[in-house]
């Protein structure tokens, strides 16, 4: 969410999976719906996807299985060779690199975590995690330096001699967030890092991402298919179903602001005050006097209760981090959030 | 429920069967045929091929053959290739028996060798494994074998290690490119049901007579399985792992040599095992391509009828056999393990230091003391007398002799020879209907069309006859077997303990060489035919078996459950619902007995047989190439068949039901 160049620019992505996707992608006609597709003996991967991400933004890309989000997060990569539209990073067009190119950018720019964790057996924590640093040609003793430093970071000082059969699954994606942050990419894909592990373990998992994102800033990517997962870590969030996205917003929005019916199935039985933040029922000052103590805009609605049951004022002054006034909040609309009013 | 269901959903594909019309027409043509032939209105052209009629491919194929070998010039690189062979053979013969050649340090005192192989065994499984591997050695020396069992083995480590890394190599490059593997396929598999003997033949004449010949066509013998492993180890690497190494950014050799071959361990480490095995098994049978050792000790004891040696020899060739395949398979299931900081060096590498102590030691032992380092001639424990003695007498015994006696003159006269001569007299294109018929009913349209051109081409080879005596006593053996060894299958797999006895012992007894099973043959009913389909019979027994029984514990306790709870009874259930599950799984285990059976009636010429496998052994005193190499490909066509038509129809049969 800066203002400045986009760190991944994605225009009109297709990736179909079919016998000759390129030519029948040039031949299809406009608007060719999914089924219209499959009927054609092709798969719609994704399907016309356009989404940037920003420097330092986390984006979660949420959908069911089969919907697409996996297969975009490889054209990000280029572990997919994407059949339409452009992808660029850091403004270059990474379709167009040699293979050489493509993985000088891996080697020093993109981590990436995957869902059953993808370690190699038959090393041990450290040399999973140095193996990035050792495929770039680092030398023994840097790399050995460098794993243990990240090893530390995530906490599993101590077992780095462990093979990973000897790990728990929380453990071992532990291991596969140290391999990927061991060169200190600046983008960070994620794939449902925490899908396979039991719910106690999802939620410290969690928080310990959090705990990192706020200590590193990267550029995230970060695919789930769990709705509460998406609305608790991202900065946005794009909804895929059927290779498309069908909505791409903040929580606040999509919670409030459903586009599209599919979408709405999954927001109604959200919590909403729970999700949404102060700023998100933002409206500007627009000259009106507010007084008063400001409130926090990135609270959400459930912790501001409290204060907004029993505060007096319709109108409050929310702020930003930095406490400098940006907007007002309705006392009423806020309250209809509370209440779950529709 | 489910498993109703799923019985009454099958059984339309049951009743397809006879209202086929192609198979109708296959069978009638076939009847119409056997009925004219028994009235006598047949022409004699349609009874066999004519002489005439029969190209001479022997002798077309001679010609390819001196082409390729002195046109060519081929013979010259395999002569080259053969004096590079001969120094490693030489340097590990004078290492492992003292033959006088370059390095000239040998022979290894026996109890060296007994001691690095007993702290390898320990490492790899503890104690007993400890014992297998040391006490096999021991056994071994004690018993007057370590001369000829070393001669056996210093082949084999050459023999193992070449077909490992060609079988690597081969599977990496059939894995990388498909258009490679399509080519390769279908030579693996022609590979792998060729009889032995035409392996030999073209490796005496290209490589020379003796240990060079018999590690050559110890290594082509070995290869198809690691190529196959290979491919398949390599294919399952998870998506995920390679995906994760792409990330990290490997080059592609990066990829291959860290993250792909890596990955596919255990499967390599499985093909490995089948390695060793096959490269014994070869090197036992080189015997009769002159190569000493083993094979040729024990071929020479069975010749003069001394079964107490043999016998021990025996035991020394399974000894052998269990030591290397439960080493190497606990080599595939070992997991690294990792040692706690600061562990000193020596702790670290405690059986490495163990096992070169235990091996200096005794190097060092033998020096002084003469028995530690070989075993004299009068000195071994050798009891092949007594042992003849106990085996004749027992063989004497009344009730034995009765048995014995009875059952030779059963099978022989009332079965065997009915049935052979029954095959013999089906004209030759009546006999081919059926087949197609048989391979069309069951695998379908293409392994139909595989078997007419497959059995056409045998047909037309001018050996029928004798390819009919090796079907004849290939079908005798597999259904003697299947009576035997599905009822002891579905008996075993009634309780958890004994199938995992049976499937110890099938597991064991596969590790054999097949040499073996022509022992307990031999002792038992003489050298004729009975003896022959006994053979095959154990042999073919233990697919069989193993697989019905794994077939049955694996068919899921759901359904078992759900049949019981309908009220079945253990009858109902095994006919309804335990027997259809099973039977894919049972399928395999049928066609491994044929190609088993293939695979032993060949070998069984030994024994003296009137078959394709004794021409074949023929041909080994002589150079006619062309001739071996047709009698080597109509056996290998003939199981071919088998092998398409069953495994096409276990693999539908599994997709049907769902199971993987």
């Amino acid at each position: 969410m800066t203002t400045d160049q986009p760190v991944i620019s994605a225009r009109n992505v297709w990736k179909l999976f079919g016998a000759n996707p390129k030519s029948y992608l040039s031949k299809m006609p406009q608007g060719h719906s999914f089924d219209a597709i499959r009927a054609d003996g092709y798969i719609a991967g994704v399907k016309d996807v356009s989404i940037d991400v920003g420097r330092g933004e986390m984006l979660v890309i949420m959908g069911l299985s089969g919907s697409g989000k996996s297969t975009l997060v490889r054209c990000f990569s280029r572990l997919h060779d994407i059949t339409g539209g452009t992808i660029e990073v850091d403004g270059e067009d990474i379709m167009a690199m040699s293979e050489q190119e493509l993985i000088e950018l891996r080697r020093s720019k993109m981590g990436m975590v995957f869902q059953s964790f993808g370690l190699l057996p038959h090393r041990t924590v450290l040399d999973n995690v140095a193996f990035p640093l050792e495929m770039r040609g680092q030398d023994r003793h840097a790399r050995r330096e460098r794993a243990m430093e990240v090893i530390q970071l995530v906490g599993l000082d101590g077992r780095e001699d462990y093979f990973p059969r000897e790990l728990s699954g929380g453990q071992q994606q532990r291991v596969g967030i140290a391999r990927s942050l061991a060169i200190e990419p600046d983008i960070w894909f994620l794939d449902e890092p925490f899908s396979a592990l039991d719910p106690l373990i999802r939620r410290e998992m969690q928080d310990e991402f959090l705990r990192l994102q706020e200590m590193l800033g990267k550029t995230i990517v970060f695919i789930t298919h769990d709705f509460d997962e998406a609305l608790r870590l991202a900065d946005r969030i794009a909804i895929m179903r059927n290779g498309a996205v069908e909505q791409c917003d903040t929580p606040d929005k999509i919670v409030l602001n459903p586009a599209t019916d599919y979408v709405h199935k999954f927001t109604e039985d959200i919590d909403k005050a729970r999700v949404v933040r102060a700023r998100g029922l933002l409206r500007p000052v627009n000259g009106t006097a507010v007084e008063g103590q400001p409130i926090a805009g990135h609270l959400t609605i459930h912790a501001l209760a409290r204060q907004l049951v029993n505060d007096p004022r319709e109108l409050m002054p929310v702020s930003d981090r930095q406490g400098a006034v940006i907007g007002v909040l309705e006392r009423k609309a806020a309250l209809d959030v509370l209440l779950g009013a529709e | 429920m489910a498993e109703t269901q799923l019985v009454t959903e099958l059984e339309p594909t049951r009743s397809i069967w006879p209202q086929n019309p192609v198979l109708w027409a296959l069978l009638g043509g076939s009847v119409a045929l056997v009925l004219l032939h028994a009235v006598g209105a047949l022409p004699a052209w349609l009874v066999r091929v004519p002489e005439w009629a029969v190209p001479p491919m022997a002798v077309w194929l001679d010609a390819v053959f001196n082409f390729i070998k002195d046109d060519l010039g081929l013979i010259h690189l395999t002569r080259a290739l053969t004096a590079g062979l001969e120094v490693i053979l030489d340097a590990t013969a004078n290492l492992f028996y003292g033959k006088r050649r370059w390095p000239n340090i040998g022979p290894i005192p026996w109890t060296a060798i007994a001691a690095s192989a007993a702290v390898l065994g320990y490492y790899l499984g503890g104690w007993r494994f400890a014992l297998l591997a040391g006490g096999t050695f021991v056994w071994t020396a004690l018993i007057g074998q370590w001369d000829i069992a070393m001669q056996t083995m210093s082949v084999l480590v050459v023999a193992a290690p070449f077909a490992f890394v060609i079988g690597l190599t081969l599977g990496i490059l059939a894995w990388k490119f498909h258009g490679f593997e399509r080519m390769i396929k279908p030579i693996l598999s022609v590979l792998q049901t060729l009889p032995f003997f035409t392996y030999l033949l073209p490796a005496v004449i290209f490589f020379k007579v003796g240990p060079t010949a018999g590690a050559v066509a110890t290594i082509i013998y070995a290869i198809p399985p690691m190529v196959l492993m290979t491919t398949l180890g390599l294919k399952k690497v998870s998506p995920e792992v390679v995906e994760a190494g792409k990330m990290s950014g490997c080059t592609r050799w990066q990829m291959l040599s860290r993250v792909y071959v890596p990955s596919a361990r255990t499967e390599i480490l499985v093909g490995l095992n089948q390695v060793i095995m096959l490269c014994l098994a070869m090197v036992v049978l080189t015997a009769f391509i002159g190569m000493p050792g083993l094979g040729a000790k024990l071929l020479a004891m069975m010749g003069s009828f001394k079964l107490g040696r043999s016998f021990e020899i025996g035991v020394t060739i399974v000894l052998l056999a269990i030591m290397l395949d439960r080493l190497s398979k606990a080599w595939v299931v070992k997991q690294p393990e990792h040692f706690e900081r600061g562990t000193p060096w020596w702790k670290r590498h405690i059986y490495l230091l163990a096992g070169v102590g235990g091996f200096v030691l005794f190097l060092l032992l033998s020096q002084v003391i003469e028995v530690f380092a070989e075993i004299g001639r009068r000195q071994h424990f050798s009891q092949g007398k007594e042992i003849d003695n106990i085996i004749k007498n027992f063989l004497a015994l009344e009730a034995v002799r009765g048995v014995t006696d009875w059952l030779r003159w059963f099978l022989n006269v009332k079965i065997l020879i009915p049935f052979r001569d029954a095959l013999l007299w089906v004209p030759t294109p009546a006999f081919v209907l059926v087949i197609v018929a048989f391979a069309y009913g069951v695998g379908g349209r293409k392994p139909g069309i595989y078997a007419a051109v497959f059995f056409t081409i045998v047909a037309f080879s001018g050996w029928w006859d004798r390819s009919v005596i090796t079907l004849y006593t290939v079908i005798s053996a597999v259904i003697l077997a299947t009576l035997l060894g599905i009822p002891l299958g579905i008996a075993a797999a009634r309780s958890e303990k004994w199938s995992k006895r049976v499937l110890l012992a099938c597991d064991t007894a596969q590790t054999f060489p097949s040499f073996i099973y022509l022992i307990p043959a031999i002792m038992l009913f003489g050298v004729n035919d009975v003896a022959v389909v006994f053979s095959i019979l154990i042999f073919a027994m233990v697919p069989l078996c193993r697989y019905t029984v794994e077939g049955l514990r694996s068919v899921p306790p759901e359904m078992t459950e759900s049949a019981d709870m309908s009220g079945a009874t253990r009858r109902q259930k095994m006919r309804s619902v335990q027997l259809p599950i099973a039977l894919p799984t049972m399928a395999v285990g049928f066609n491994q007995a044929i190609i088993f059976a293939f695979f032993m009636v060949i070998i069984a010429a030994f024994i003296g047989t009137q078959d394709l496998g004794q021409e074949l052994q023929r041909t080994l005193a002589g150079t006619e190439m062309g001739k071996n190499f047709v009698l080597g490909m109509n056996v290998s066509l003939m199981a071919l068949t088998f092998d398409l038509a069953i495994s096409s129809w276990a693999e539908k049969r599994k997709k049907s039901l769902g199971l993987g």
